[in-house]
């Protein structure tokens, strides 16, 4: 008796919400996936919307015992804080001029590689390159900084002793504000540019042969060939990594460059992420470096947004 | 094909600047190895070297003897195994649903998933965020907060979608659940694409420091990155072992113990790096032809 008055509420419901009865089926249906989905949403939730939620401590004078919510607001005084203070823009515009070098130097350098090892023709000498400009890719900076500064120090580094033997002096590279930059230039180029590669190759992989056998018929030589087959065939690649190089701009090496500098050089190599963590965590000033992060994030997402939309009118690639 | 001489100069002048590259490459690291193997006199003498005049084990007797090397070893294996079974079970867990196009409001997830690639909290809202869940000082602040990295499950995700459905399909009118059809079918089906991604986890778990020093007060907790942080960079006197291994303070010198300091944690990663490098490139090509 109970049941099919059940049943008939569940009918009636069901005539008066067919869409949601529909809808309420798929979720039935498809129980098992849905319910595979939860630790992963869980997580997502709990480490990053979570997070995301406590951005609005940036707005509030934070108390570690009074919590997110229970915390007073304190409204713009932090990003004001920032704003009319020069340390903020000066880190502001290191982390600018080393993007800057960075997109200029270290973007193109795998798609150079990747052309010149793409020219090989002797495949165990191809593989054996590979090999080792893979190989710092896989070693983490705190390793990698410890390398270059031996590698550099003026006492036992080799690059000093060249200099000596040719009767200079000594040069302290690591302390020193004018190489500093290409420093790290230099040895974001060396970690990253075999790695690199890899994406850039498997694009030149996929060009159709027959492309460069019409070229020769066409009288093109190989430079000819790179320039009209090669270069086209993986655009739409470089597009993208640009796109996410662009949209990278104000995200720095955190781990580079936490690990190189020193005290002699933070003039120049203080950038945002290493403000931050200074700020935040040595100096436990959480509201004002959470405000300069979100400024920092804010910026950084518009620009992923507006270099895909210029990406998708210009040339029809995108991420999205 | 005929080549003219100018792509002939071309080829010669190509081999010749990828040796140089490639030599150049790896000789930072040779340089490290040399003076880890020197005496102290020979490590500071002027002079270029390819080979130490002699082979001393004054800097690997001191690494070797120092505690805070071993707790960090195992303290980071501890991390990587948790870490790696932690991040693999949550991204398949989160990219088969996803993989299929009936997953209801998939969209919606998807979304959810992506945005977190482009905005994020930032830094000190997730360390607060962890210090309010109260995993700091344990090994759980250093795999969950990463339990899932979105770019990897992508890929994941989008192998899953590239398996034919009909293979499914046959299973499931066998009677197989959505579990067990992930687990007998799909998962044995992408064996390469999950050795990629789990070795994508195992190096980021191993080379990864900040969150440690972030999060772990205690030192004997420490994960060998750390560890080796405070001994390289900061040069931190309680990490190092220095005055404990060397009657004689003199035989012994820093840049030393730091080479042989680096060797010995580094050495793990080069020597299986050559013969699992294929799974850590098939990775990138499935992410970038199908991303």
């Amino acid at each position: 008796m109970q049941q099919t008055k059940r049943a008939s509420i569940a009918t009636q419901k069901s005539i008066a919400h067919p869409k949601l009865h529909a809808q309420l089926r798929q979720y039935k249906v498809h129980k098992a996936l849905l319910l595979m989905l939860i630790p992963g949403m869980l997580y997502y939730l709990l480490f990053h919307y979570k997070p995301m939620y406590g951005l609005l401590i940036a707005f509030k004078d934070y108390r570690l015992l009074d919590g997110v919510m229970g915390s007073p607001w304190a409204g713009f005084k932090y990003f004001e804080q920032a704003f009319s203070s020069a340390e903020f823009w000066r880190v502001f515009k290191n982390t600018i001029i080393l993007s800057c070098y960075k997109l200029i130097f270290t973007f193109p350098a795998p798609i150079i590689l990747a052309l010149m090892l793409n020219e090989v023709r002797c495949l165990k000498f191809k593989k054996v390159v590979q090999t080792l400009t893979y190989l710092p890719h896989f070693i983490s900076w705190v390793v990698l900084a410890g390398v270059i500064i031996n590698f550099l120090s003026p006492s036992v580094g080799p690059i000093n002793m060249i200099i000596r033997a040719f009767g200079g002096d000594p040069i302290y590279f690591m302390g020193e504000k004018k190489y500093f930059r290409a420093i790290l230039v230099i040895s974001s180029i060396w970690k990253e540019v075999g790695w690199g590669t890899i994406v850039y190759l498997a694009a030149l992989s996929n060009v159709d042969t027959q492309l460069y056998e019409a070229a020769v018929l066409d009288g093109a030589g190989r430079l000819r060939q790179t320039w009209t087959v090669t270069l086209p065939a993986i655009t739409n690649v470089i597009v993208i990594m640009l796109i996410m190089q662009v949209g990278k701009i104000l995200n720095d090496d955190f781990d580079q460059i936490y690990n190189m500098y020193n005290p002699a050089v933070y003039s120049v190599a203080e950038v945002l992420s290493t403000y931050i963590y200074k700020m935040g965590l040595e100096q436990a000033q959480y509201s004002f470096s959470t405000a300069v992060g979100l400024f920092k994030n804010v910026i950084a997402f518009a620009l992923v947004i507006m270099t895909n939309t210029i990406s998708n009118k210009v040339s029809d690639y995108g991420l999205w | 094909m005929k080549r003219t001489n100018g792509e002939k100069a071309y080829a010669v002048f190509n081999y010749i600047f990828l040796t140089l590259l490639a030599l150049i490459t790896v000789y930072p690291f040779w340089q490290v190895i040399i003076t880890s193997f020197s005496t102290a006199a020979e490590a500071n003498r002027i002079g270029f070297k390819m080979w130490p005049a002699e082979i001393s084990w004054e800097g690997y007797k001191n690494v070797l003897t120092n505690q805070n090397i071993w707790n960090g070893y195992l303290n980071t294996i501890i991390r990587v195994l948790l870490g790696t079974s932690i991040e693999m079970t949550l991204s398949i867990l989160t990219a088969y649903p996803l993989s299929k196009k009936y997953l209801p409001h998939r969209n919606i997830f998807t979304m959810l998933i992506v945005f977190t690639m482009f905005f994020s909290g930032g830094m000190i809202p997730s360390y607060l965020n962890v210090r309010s869940l109260h995993l700091d000082n344990t090994v759980w602040a250093l795999v969950l907060p990463i339990g899932i990295n979105t770019f990897n499950m992508l890929i994941l995700r989008n192998f899953f979608m590239s398996i034919p459905e009909e293979i499914e399909e046959s299973a499931k009118i066998d009677g197989a659940s959505a579990v067990q059809v992930l687990v007998q079918v799909v998962l044995p089906l992408s064996v390469p694409i999950l050795m990629t991604v789990g070795l994508w986890s195992i190096v980021a778990h191993w080379n990864a420091w900040l969150d440690c020093v972030i999060y772990i007060r205690d030192s004997n907790k420490y994960v060998l990155q750390a560890v080796l942080r405070k001994i390289i960079i900061d040069a931190a006197p309680q990490f190092d072992n220095m005055n404990t291994t060397a009657q004689d303070i003199s035989q012994i010198d820093t840049e030393v113990v730091k080479s042989a300091t680096i060797v010995v944690s580094t050495l793990p990663i080069m020597l299986v790096y050559p013969f699992i490098q294929k799974y850590f490139v098939t990775g990138v090509m499935v992410g970038s032809l199908k991303g």
